[in-house]
């Protein structure tokens, strides 16, 4: 667990306070300070102690038209084959294969196993192995510690042998007992070593005897832990969905829905629908509204409510079917990113990253998230975040395709970089106005050729940064691991990215307002190119207004002004 | 020629008139709501109660066209120059030296001619101005065919400074119920019904014989 803990250094924090003034120059960032003061600093550099199901597991619905889970015509435990002994999880693979023996092929034709996606409309290539994002940034030769999220044992390298079936991790997705964990394929530098400790070790029959259909726990062990840390990366997804509040997510509530992911993110054959590298904007009304009590395999909001989801009893339920076409069910449905008292990054600087204290790294609380929980604001292995909850999405115009500034992209690093390049305009029939959490971070870059790098972060040599914090080895590694052309000399780059905002859905009562979009200064205030009622107007249009009746009262009082004084004057 | 008290707005022109006044009213508040004039109310109800007054003035208004068109009352919409000049003279001059209104009411023709020509032009052109931009505007969804519509921010526009035009209207409709007698003078016969009209013998023998309970007694 974590190492010594001491108390805040009064002069030391302030010196860092001053800097960070200096560096950020901007409201936002002063008040992160201010937050910082009361931090603690904890010595060490252990990582991921908060990554974990959180409360009992969950039962949930797993079979929407029965509304409850789907009753399995085997129970598991009594099967011979799951007795044991096992004493890793590839036996346990090997036990589970023997039955479901197609169950492996379909497997290791899915992103959850080969890490990697070709987008059939950018036809770019896409997935875990290749990406570089703008968190810990890349998985790609840091598989060590990153493949701790794969759906696999012993991803320890790029070359990785993914005919291997044994090596599929069955358990993660199928256990119940809440028991199960993964670690970290290698252990990395020694000073990350803390990280195995404390952990009991794995009842592998009975966590081979518990499987069942995938609930909440088992997808968000991994999915709401993205980018190394509850809610990190995706804002809509974090522990809180484990047991949702209703007012977080009306579907994944037990006092809800109690959906299980897989309701939506409906599969066959190991391959879901849902994917955020080639997403579904607009479901089209043929693919909407399917027969009742079947699945459609897309994981779009109208493939349960149809393209017309309000009802269309009233005036109110038909206007808001007219903003079907042109408004993603989620702008007004998910009305504020992450919600339920766990916090979202929104800014990560690694230039910061590397400072030492007794010669150590070490990590400095400065956030209490709503939970009450506090949150690293600075760590010596990955540098200084900000963190945000409760807050409004921006809003884009998204027609589903996204196009990814990858390892080979040249760009121009005086402006910020966008990681994942969201398409769509008023004017595409496909695109419909969609929320995002943007996160933004300063990342390192090769100055030479403009390309983002591959980081050499995890291992147990002198390069990796996460335990020498040398910027420029471990660029030099892992772009020369990877065979990348590298000019040698790196800089820090602005980059952005895109995060849909699907899941938390609110109750219909906690929908947004009309107000808060129709006005002035409303959440789609710079969203240009299209009229938006009670935000646009021609701006000659007051003054024509203006000048008739105020005219025309002008003209009435005097009329009636000179009346009145004529008529005195008379009598 | 007897002046008499005569039932010149019977009850469906008095009940059209007065719903019309007041879903107008509310047509004006609600829609300067939504331009965003004030936040008084949320552009949620603005809105709803929009449409309902909008959808409401226009069955309205298809009642108030077949009665025009079925009882021959839109006669007295037909625009004349005869004794236009004395009208336009009267309220430009002859108010502020006190002289009487020229016009007297007619049986057959309640309206003054400058009364007239503003009902007709408020009927022929602003109304369907309003009526057609704001049906667009409503149905945007069923024309818009997919794509944000450059033609939206015209209708609004187009809607918006037609609802101007409507509001001075009005200010000048009050304002001139002052003109030419008292306030309530004007204002009664469009709650009676009743109003003074010069008769010519033939037509009271008429109203007389044919439809006495029109003809106030005295």
């Amino acid at each position: 667990m974590a190492g010594i803990r001491k108390g805040t250094r009064r002069g030391r924090s302030w010196l860092a306070l001053l800097l960070i003034m200096v560096a950020f120059p901007c409201g936002a960032e002063t008040q992160a300070v201010a937050e910082r003061e009361g931090g603690r600093v904890k010595l060490g550099i252990s990582e991921y102690t908060d990554i974990g199901v959180k409360g009992p597991v969950d039962n949930p619905v797993t079979a929407l038209d029965k509304d409850k889970s789907r009753k399995s015509t085997a129970d598991h435990s009594k099967f011979k084959e799951l007795q044991g002994p096992f004493n890793s999880g590839p036996e346990v693979t090997r036990a589970c294969l023997k039955c479901h023996n197609k169950a492996g092929d379909q497997f290791i034709h899915n992103k959850h196993w080969t890490w990697s996606y070709r987008n059939p409309v950018t036809g770019q290539q896409l997935g875990k192995d290749y990406l570089i994002n703008n968190f810990c940034t890349n998985a790609r030769g840091n598989e060590g510690m990153c493949a701790q999220c794969h759906a696999g044992f012993n991803r320890t390298s790029p070359d990785y042998d993914l005919s291997r079936q044994e090596n599929i991790d069955c358990l993660v997705c199928h256990e119940s007992t809440g028991t199960y964990y993964k670690l970290p394929p290698t252990r990395g530098n020694k000073a990350c070593a803390i990280l195995f400790e404390g952990k009991p070790p794995i009842d592998w029959v009975k966590v081979a005897q518990s499987v069942r259909l995938p609930a909440r726990a088992n997808c968000g062990s991994c999915h709401f832990f993205g980018g190394g840390g509850d809610n990190v990366k995706h804002g809509d997804l974090s522990s809180v969905l484990f047991h949702p509040p209703r007012e977080v997510d009306v579907h994944m509530s037990e006092q809800g829905g109690n959906f299980a992911c897989i309701i939506c993110h409906v599969g066959e054959g190991h391959q879901w629908a849902g994917s955020r590298y080639n997403m579904i904007a607009r479901d089209e009304k043929e693919h909407a509204l399917p027969e009742p009590g079947m699945e459609r395999q897309t994981a779009t909001c109208e493939s349960c409510h149809g393209d017309k989801p309000h009802p269309r009893t009233s005036i109110r339920g038909f206007k808001l079917n007219d903003h079907v076409d042109r408004v993603a069910c989620e702008s007004c449905h998910v009305p504020y990113t992450a919600r339920g008292g766990v916090a979202t990054k929104v800014f990560w600087d690694w230039r910061t990253a590397g400072r030492l204290k007794n010669g150590v790294g070490y990590q400095e609380e400065g956030y209490i998230q709503g939970n009450g929980e506090a949150r690293d604001t600075y760590k010596s292995i990955k540098g200084s975040f900000k963190y945000d909850e409760n807050f409004p999405p921006v809003y884009r115009w998204f027609n589903g395709v996204v196009t990814y500034t990858t390892i080979d992209t040249v760009f121009d690093p005086t402006k910020p970089v966008e990681i994942n390049h969201i398409e769509g305009s008023p004017s595409d029939p496909d695109s419909r106005i969609w929320p995002f959490k943007k996160m933004r971070t300063m990342q390192p870059y090769d100055r030479g050729r403009n390309t983002l790098v591959y980081m050499h972060l995890w291992g147990d040599d002198k390069d990796a940064f996460w335990g020498n914090f040398n910027f420029s080895r471990a660029i030099a590694h892992g772009m020369k691991e990877n065979g990348i052309p590298y000019s040698g000399e790196y800089g820090f780059v602005e980059t952005w990215s895109w995060w849909p905002q699907n899941h938390m859905v609110a109750p219909k009562e906690k929908a947004l307002d009309c107000d808060q979009c129709h006005s002035k200064k409303g959440r789609l205030a710079s969203l240009t190119g299209f009229y938006l009622p009670g935000r646009d107007s021609a701006p000659w249009l007051d003054w024509f207004g203006l000048f008739l009746v105020g005219g025309t009262l002008a003209g009435v009082g005097g009329h009636g002004a000179l009346r009145l004084l004529l008529r005195r004057r008379k009598s | 020629m007897p002046i008499r008290k005569v039932r010149i707005f019977n009850g469906f022109e008095r009940f059209w008139h007065w719903t019309q006044a007041l879903l107008i009213f509310i047509l004006l508040f609600t829609g300067f709501r939504v331009h965003g004039f004030y936040r008084l109310i949320s552009f949620d109800q603005a809105v709803y109660f929009h449409v309902v007054a909008a959808l409401s003035l226009i069955v309205l208004w298809i009642f108030a066209i077949f009665w025009h068109l079925t009882t021959g009352t839109w006669r007295h919409y037909l625009p004349t120059t005869q004794g236009l000049w004395p009208v336009v003279r009267f309220y430009a001059w002859g108010i502020f030296k006190g002289e009487q209104h020229p016009y007297r009411k007619h049986f057959w023709r309640k309206h003054n001619p400058l009364q007239a020509a503003s009902y007709l032009g408020l009927k022929l052109f602003l109304f369907p101005v309003i009526w057609f931009s704001g049906l667009a505007y409503l149905s945007y969804n069923l024309w818009q065919n997919g794509v944000s519509h450059p033609a939206l921010g015209w209708i609004a526009t187009i809607h918006v400074a037609a609802a101007f035009a409507i509001l001075a209207f009005v200010i000048i409709h009050l304002y001139l119920l002052t003109t030419g007698g008292s306030f309530v003078h004007h204002l009664a016969p469009m709650i009676t019904g009743y109003d003074d009209v010069e008769l010519t013998e033939a037509e009271l023998a008429y109203l007389e014989q044919d439809e006495p309970q029109r003809l106030k007694r005295r």
